[in-house]
């Protein structure tokens, strides 16, 4: 484990204590009807789908991008999944079909972004907006439900008790791992990020690696939208996925990746996506207020992003008196709080 | 411009009586502008479509314009009634404020308006004639009702958990007050926790599963709204509990989905927020257009279902 997960791990621990003290039974998970249930098995299983765009955001935002649009895709898939299978079409052709669109839609912007040359928040900003009035669209407005045991398997099922939505993030994990940490990839993509034109002269295709991300972070927002309708069996065009994207971001940031881009931290960014779906899964569990809500977030993230800045924490430790904490060796802030 | 052209002279038209846009009947056909907030739910698609159909039974001709939830495009189409002189506008405002402006410029056209399913918060009330809604006040109070009744032998405490519509939002607000103050006047009905499900069926199942394994008595589910409650029963099933046996459940709005579960005998009692305003919003538009005196709150003819209700009531049940 590396230093700067450190303290993420810190505040999910805090987070986790301050529910146990509340509810001392809440870190419990028995067996219930041949499955695995309790609180911790809710947050694995809902923060399932924003790990996974999280995960895909890493990488865009590892090359100095971003993508704004996966909340539109989140939408779009899960909406045209469900309209498929009302219409009789099998699980997996359904599947098939709303996965090969979400690729073509991160494709699209890749294209806009490497191919056209517009700033990748621009670029995705378009299908942010087109994208949701295209879900509408696929949906007629309306609330699609579907009733069909294995496409509920996605989001809402079990594989050997474990929620199958987990295990599905598990293995993309371990596959963008792998792609990512023992070939290649994740080095040419941080080098894209550090400085794109040095890159491509140095050999590096960085049109392909932007393409390449984004269709990444667009397919796994495609499966982040199966396993969302999925969970409820039903498509809402208007409310899956909705803000999914700034959550996503907030995990990438949590987690230690720079927005400037040049590097990036897949175990990071999993673990900013679990601590925001602890802080959901915490206001709903000690009480706190709607009306409170999203200030009792607010807080939480900015003392998160306060105390991961080596900066702030040199500065209250060199207040207190104590030097041992002095030496900030990063040269750059890990968190641009 | 053609269009406008056109719609003008077939107004003239209507206004000097048959002609053109003539009616069978041949007397002055009523023109209704219609603003719409958009089509974000399956609920307000039902609206509209109520709105199109009993304007056509009533012989109104409507001009329907979809303001895609913006204020400026619905103030756009109020203009653009005015400008076309129809005989009275009609509108569900997206917001509550800054409507006085172009308000004012339809008294100043002596065009009568009405609003529906939402309000304005102007304090000027003769900037508009009446306005057609329901009271989710009193859907709070029904709901409350339901479960003092259903209740009313259970000596002890009876838990219950609330998932509230959006922060904020009227019906959220409105649907909660009205439930608390029914079941406040007895201290065995005790809201043991209530969060926003953001009228979502995902937010309701997200919240419930919480609900669920922090309070393992939950007697009853007051939902604002079928969706959410939709969402809970999955997450009550999940728990390995039987939703409207082991939780009761109780809900707002009467859609499709949620008339089914209730037939199904998942959900307990739904009290209805109907859409289906068209019909009384045509006879408003007949009263003020002749100069009838109307009351300034219509309240929507509601009613509310019972499991065996919704069974008779779900094979026609149009939204």
């Amino acid at each position: 484990m590396t230093r700067r997960l450190l303290w993420p791990l810190l505040v999910l621990a805090l987070l986790l204590a301050l529910n146990v003290a509340v509810n001392p039974a809440f870190l419990a998970v028995q067996i219930k009807d041949g499955h695995l249930y309790g609180s911790l098995v809710d947050i694995l299983r809902f923060g399932a789908p924003l790990i996974l765009v999280s995960l895909g955001m890493t990488l865009v935002i590892a090359t100095g991008g971003i993508d704004l649009s996966v909340g539109s895709v989140v939408a779009i898939s899960g909406a045209l999944a469900c309209l498929q299978i009302s219409q009789d079409a099998g699980v997996f052709t359904a599947v098939a079909v709303a996965l090969a669109l979400s690729l073509a839609l991160g494709v699209w912007n890749g294209f806009l972004i490497a191919g056209v040359g517009i700033q990748p928040i621009i670029a995705t900003l378009i299908l942010m907006v087109a994208g949701r009035g295209l879900a509408q669209l696929v949906t007629d407005g309306q609330i699609i439900t579907v009733n069909s045991p294995s496409y509920k398997l996605i989001g809402g099922g079990y594989l050997l008790a474990v929620p199958f939505s987990v295990l599905l993030v598990l293995a993309v994990l371990a596959v963008t791992a792998f792609l990512t940490r023992r070939l290649a990839l994740g080095m040419l993509i941080e080098s894209v990020g550090g400085n794109a034109e040095a890159s491509r002269l140095a050999g590096i295709r960085s049109r392909g690696i932007v393409v390449t991300v984004y269709a990444f972070a667009a397919l796994c927002a495609g499966i982040a939208g199966l396993m969302i309708s999925s969970n409820v069996s039903s498509a809402d065009g208007n409310n899956a996925g909705l803000w999914i994207e700034l959550d996503a971001i907030l995990a990438v940031v949590i987690g230690g990746t720079s927005l400037a881009g040049g590097r990036f931290s897949l175990g990071g960014t999993v673990l900013g996506a679990l601590i925001i779906q602890t802080l959901t899964t915490t206001v709903y569990s000690i009480g706190v207020p709607p009306e409170t809500t999203l200030l009792f977030k607010a807080l939480v993230v900015a003392a998160v992003c306060l105390i991961q800045s080596p900066a702030f924490r040199a500065k209250v430790f060199r207040r207190r008196g104590r030097p041992a904490a002095e030496p900030a060796p990063e040269k750059k802030a890990e968190v641009p709080a | 411009m053609l269009v406008l052209a056109g719609v003008t002279a077939m107004a003239m038209a209507s206004c000097g009586g048959g002609g053109g846009g003539g009616t069978a009947a041949g007397d002055d056909k009523i023109t209704m502008g219609f603003s719409q907030v958009g089509a974000e739910s399956g609920w307000r698609t039902a609206n509209t479509k109520s709105v199109q159909e009993s304007a056509k039974a009533a012989g109104i001709e409507l001009k329907f314009s979809d303001a895609q939830q913006k204020q400026e495009n619905q103030i756009k189409a109020i203009r653009s009634f005015i400008q076309q002189r129809v005989d009275v506008i009609a509108f569900s405002p997206v917001v509550e404020s800054g409507w006085d402006t172009v308000l004012k410029e339809a008294k100043n056209a002596k065009i009568p308006v009405i609003l529906t399913d939402r309000a304005v918060d102007s304090p000027d009330t003769s900037l508009y004639k009446t306005f057609l809604g329901s009271d989710f006040v009193e859907e709070g109070r029904k709901a409350g009702k339901w479960l003092v009744e259903e209740f009313k032998d259970a000596t002890g405490t009876v838990n219950i958990v609330e998932l509230q519509g959006t922060t904020g939002s009227a019906p959220a607000n409105d649907r909660k007050a009205g439930f608390a103050e029914v079941i406040q006047a007895d201290p065995k009905f005790k809201v043991i926790a209530s969060q926003t499900g953001d009228f979502t069926r995902a937010k309701g199942k997200e919240v419930m599963e919480a609900f669920l394994k922090a309070h393992p008595d939950i007697d009853v589910l007051y939902a604002h709204n079928d969706d959410m409650a939709l969402g809970a029963i999955e997450a009550i099933e999940g728990a390995g509990k039987t939703p409207g046996k082991d939780i009761k459940i109780v809900s707002v709005d009467a859609v499709k989905d949620g008339m089914q579960a209730l037939a199904d005998g998942k959900i307990n009692f739904i009290v209805e927020c109907s859409p289906l305003l068209g019909p009384q919003l045509m006879d408003l538009a007949k009263k003020v257009v002749k100069g009838e005196q109307v009351p300034a709150r219509v309240v929507t003819e509601e009613t509310t279902f019972t499991q065996e209700q919704a069974k008779q009531a779900l094979p026609s049940r149009q939204y």
